[in-house]
């Protein structure tokens, strides 16, 4: 006998997703997935965001990663609130670790929580976690070839940071090429060009995001 | 390598439709799966084998209907194909454009005893 089904796979993901939003909104805060592949430069573009948006947004930090609170004691000890998230093996997080780590934080006037996802261009682009953007970087190490091989991360980020601008000099990296092929494949994505190094670009990155989340 | 917890999230949507409907095995896993999702057919199967032991799944054949990249222009109202992730509307320059589909994992229905 065939029983008819018609339910995604990530139908229970996307429910506690819409929880996580429904929380947030309640609050009146807005939630930034930050992805990107290991050393891209996720923990680094969080410490100069909160640089950079302090005075005027409080934030909260969840770290997502595989083991270990080394990201979280980094965040912390700059003031801002930030809980560990320990995946335990696995590659993303899940809108459930979210809701936990939400639940965890205290949520007193919080304007801006910034989850960092575990480093990897595949599996979290599948995942939504309730958040109002997705933000992914693609550091100038990586290569400028990298949309067509991640093409899902590349089409549903809202915008994308290319790091270490500084290094373009030393590379072959063509960054007009990264991002003619990056806007046929997402046609609103934002573009900041930053160094996290040298800090250049990265005001105009947190002004856009501050000016986002007032909006 | 996420598809262990996507192979155990379509193992428990088959599993509560086949309790709603009181089945004693489930012989086949009918699925739709997009193109542009990044679920690897062969690794679910891989996890199935594992997970789907000692359930009445155990052995249930997958079947995956694969779908093409479709979008749909947000200015014309154009459906078309994506190839190679070009999203751009082939007939107008409207800057937005949706996904019809392409980028589903669904579990269409199961074949009971």
């Amino acid at each position: 006998m065939e029983i008819e089904v018609l339910e995604g796979v990530f139908d229970a993901n996307e429910i506690i997703a819409r929880e996580n939003r429904s929380l947030l909104d309640a609050r009146g805060a807005f939630m930034l997935n930050l992805m990107a592949s290991p050393g891209a430069g996720k923990t680094s573009i969080i410490m100069k965001t909160l640089e950079g948006v302090s005075g005027d947004l409080k934030c909260a930090v969840i770290e997502g990663d595989i083991a270990g609170k080394v990201d979280s004691e980094k965040i912390a000890a700059t003031g801002v609130q930030a809980i560990q998230i320990n995946t335990g093996g696995s590659c993303h997080l899940e809108a459930k670790q979210v809701n936990t780590a939400l639940e965890r934080l205290n949520m007193e006037g919080v304007d801006l929580v910034i989850v960092e996802n575990v480093g990897n261009l595949v599996c979290p682009a599948e995942f939504k976690l309730g958040e109002d953007l997705k933000v992914m970087i693609l550091s100038v190490a990586e290569g400028h070839d990298k949309p067509l091989k991640y093409p899902l991360m590349f089409s549903e980020s809202h915008v994308l940071l290319i790091n270490k601008t500084d290094l373009i000099p030393y590379t072959d990296f063509d960054i007009e090429a990264l991002e003619d092929t990056v806007r046929k494949m997402n046609l609103q994505v934002e573009i900041f060009r930053i160094s996290c190094r040298t800090g250049e670009g990265v005001s105009d990155w947190t002004d856009w995001l501050k000016n986002r989340v007032r909006g | 390598m996420h598809e262990l917890s996507v192979t155990e999230s379509m193992l428990a949507v088959v599993l509560k439709h086949a309790e709603t409907n009181k089945a004693t095995q489930v012989t086949r896993i009918n699925m739709v799966l997009g193109e542009m999702s990044s679920v690897m057919e062969e690794s679910v199967r891989f996890y199935f084998e594992i997970l789907g032991k000692d359930t009445i799944a155990e052995g249930a054949e997958l079947n995956f209907q694969r779908t093409k990249l479709r979008a749909r222009c947000g200015g014309c109202g154009k459906e078309f194909e994506v190839v190679e992730f070009d999203f751009r509307c082939p007939d107008c320059d409207a800057n937005k454009t949706e996904i019809i589909s392409g980028r589903e994992f669904q579990v269409e229905s199961i074949e009971i005893n």
